[in-house]
């Protein structure tokens, strides 16, 4: 087999695991824009605000420690505990649950029926607020997030592929574990949407309020609902970035590559996200591959970008969305 | 017994007819400067068909809405099973047993036939997230019943050969059927239905005309119907309200309705412009 092939394919291996990640964070995205109809642009802080929380309450760091010690003249900055992983991971979820609450009861609750770009210049203030509570919470340094996920190159891979193509391809385990945490995740939102009480409510809210209402479905518990899931996803993507890179504040930059999912795979449309996310994933990471040295490489900050409005050009409803037909 | 007593009465079809379920006060709705229902009372009793009739714009859709919660009148009092009814939202209504349809169709578009009518069941499910993650006996239990009772609905409506079809792709006779077929599954003790005839066929309409008695006789449901259509209202209902621009001109059966001058007034004006 040609060299240069057997290299494509570890590019687009290494590319589909990144555009799972992708697929995650365009998933928050997704949750929230079908029940609610609002772009949350806050998506990325809440993933930075979920990562830093996790690593916090790991450390058994004292929350607004800076406050605390500025008004009391202590200076306190840990509880001197350790909180295990798993335990910690609850916890934040539980965190992000009561995110969800706020929002909606001091924002979104107040803006029902407003004009959507009112919804989305709220949820740009929400980023920026969520931001500065992040950093008066648990400070702006960098931290390092580790729930105990393995790291390093993949072996077994390593030796299979160099037994049959001669050269052994390096496929991180972290990218490999958060490739298969992602996928079980995405298939439990997908399960729970289709079979369970509050899925169906949530597929019926996304569908039409008025006969969601007239069937007895609060929009108000649905709307919580949503932005809980969609913490939790930002929680996910925040583990997974932050194992990777370290938790800061290039971390709430993931959304950027989400939005171009979005534009490719459709902002109402869940396996439009996946597939979107695959898409970016494999194409930026090939491109890269082929086309950046010639250009001088760094392509991956706008090749996403530029296949997405190629695309939206010749199907602007997305991959998965109905064909809009203006009526005359 | 008759129309008047408060224990109720037996029609000339030998239905029983209870007492008052439902009582709307001196009710009084308005848009900014539109009064779309001035101080209106009436009332329903159990197991009857109450019709709401009048021209274009006379409030009937303000007053079901008034009724199902989506919309709260400035004035006046909802009493419900002997008790007054503090402000609710919709999907509280709906869960005291109350369901409704709309003049103009809200179904959810992206569901098949069934999924909808299952929607209808939301408030039957009581199984906990873990109940239904592991298919737990209770869940599979409340599952079986649901589809049970939509299966039930769907063959007494007669739409078997449509339940796997997306509901966008209906034609509108069928979606006002599977519309009337979400709210009953619900079973709920009152149902409000918004003209279920506007915009069918003759055939159609007869249809639901016969699908509206069989499901009052049937199952003894209250219902509550606004209908254009003065012959269908008088063949279908026990009592009828008639509203004019926002005001209450008649309230009696069919036969004092019709005999009524002011509602004769209101329906000439209507046919001679
Ligand atoms: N949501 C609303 N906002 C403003 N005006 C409304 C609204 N709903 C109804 N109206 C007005 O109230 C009046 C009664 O309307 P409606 O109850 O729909 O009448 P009907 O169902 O008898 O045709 C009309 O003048 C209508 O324009
Ligand atoms: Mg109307």
């Amino acid at each position: 087999m040609p060299e240069q092939l057997v290299f494509a394919m570890e590019v687009t291996l290494n590319g589909l695991m990144t555009g799972v990640m992708y697929s995650l964070v365009a998933l928050g995205f997704v949750l929230i824009f079908k029940a609610s109809g609002i772009f949350n642009y806050a998506q990325g802080v809440m993933a930075l605000f979920a990562a830093m929380t996790l690593v916090g309450i790991q450390d058994g760091r004292v929350p607004f420690a800076h406050i605390i010690n500025e008004v009391l003249g202590t200076d306190i900055h840990y509880f001197g505990w350790e909180v295990p992983a798993l335990l910690a991971i609850l916890l934040t979820v539980l965190v992000m649950i009561g995110f969800a609450l706020f929002v909606q009861k001091f924002i979104f609750r107040h803006l029902v029926g407003q004009e959507p770009i009112i919804l989305f210049m709220a949820t740009i203030g929400l980023a920026y607020f969520l931001e500065g509570v992040s950093d008066l919470m648990w400070g702006s340094e960098i931290r390092n997030l580790d729930v105990g996920l393995p790291q390093g190159i993949n072996d077994t891979i390593d030796q299979v592929t160099f037994e049959i193509f001669g050269y052994g391809f390096f496929i991180d385990n972290l990218d490999l574990w958060a490739t298969g945490i992602a996928a079980v995740l995405v298939a439990g939102l997908i399960a729970y949407a289709q079979y369970t009480k509050n899925g169906r409510a949530m597929r019926a809210v996304a569908d039409d309020h008025q006969a969601a209402l007239s069937v007895g479905i609060s929009l108000n518990y649905v709307w919580i609902l949503v932005w809980s899931l969609a913490g939790i996803v930002a929680l996910v993507a925040g583990i997974m970035w932050g194992s990777k890179s370290g938790v800061q504040f290039s971390l709430s930059l993931i959304a950027l590559k989400a939005l171009p999912v979005l534009m490719l795979g459709g902002f109402t449309s869940i396996p439009g996200a996946i597939v979107g996310g695959l898409i970016i994933g494999v194409g930026e990471a090939l491109f890269e591959f082929s086309i950046g040295p010639l250009i001088g490489g760094a392509t991956e900050n706008w090749f996403a970008y530029v296949l997405a409005l190629v695309f939206l050009v010749f199907r602007p409803q997305g991959l998965f969305g109905e064909k809009i037909i203006e009526r005359v | 017994m008759n129309e008047m007593s408060p224990d109720g009465y037996t029609t000339e079809d030998g239905r029983k007819i209870g007492g008052v379920v439902m009582e709307m006060r001196n009710i009084t709705l308005r848009f900014g400067g539109v009064v779309a229902i001035k101080d209106i009372s009436f009332d329903i009793r159990e197991g009857e068909i109450r019709a709401i009739i009048g021209p274009n714009g006379a409030g009937k859709s303000s007053m079901l809405n008034v009724i199902s919660g989506f919309y709260h009148p400035q004035e006046g009092e909802v009493w419900y099973r002997g008790a007054r009814r503090p402000a609710m939202k919709p999907f509280q209504v709906a869960r005291q047993g109350i369901a409704r349809t709309f003049q103009n169709i809200a179904l959810f578009d992206g569901m098949t036939v069934l999924d909808n009518i299952m929607t209808g069941r939301l408030n039957h499910m009581s199984a906990s997230f873990i109940d239904q993650a592991l298919w737990w006996g209770k869940a599979q239990r409340e599952e079986v019943k649901n589809r049970r009772v939509a299966e039930e609905v769907i063959d007494f409506l007669e739409i078997q050969n449509i339940r796997k079809t997306p509901v966008g792709r209906l034609p509108y006779g069928l979606k006002k059927r599977v519309e009337l077929a979400r709210a009953l599954v619900a079973e709920p003790s009152i149902l409000l239905l918004d003209e279920p005839m506007a915009g069918m066929n003759v055939e159609e309409k007869e249809d639901m005309s016969r699908f509206i008695l069989d499901v009052n006789d049937e199952f003894g449901t209250t219902i509550a119907l606004i209908e254009h259509d003065m012959g269908v209202v008088m063949d279908l209902s026990d009592r009828v309200v008639v509203m004019d621009y926002g005001k209450k001109i008649g309230d009696g059966t069919p036969d004092e309705v019709r005999n009524n001058p002011d509602v004769i007034d209101a329906y000439l004006g209507v046919a001679h412009d």
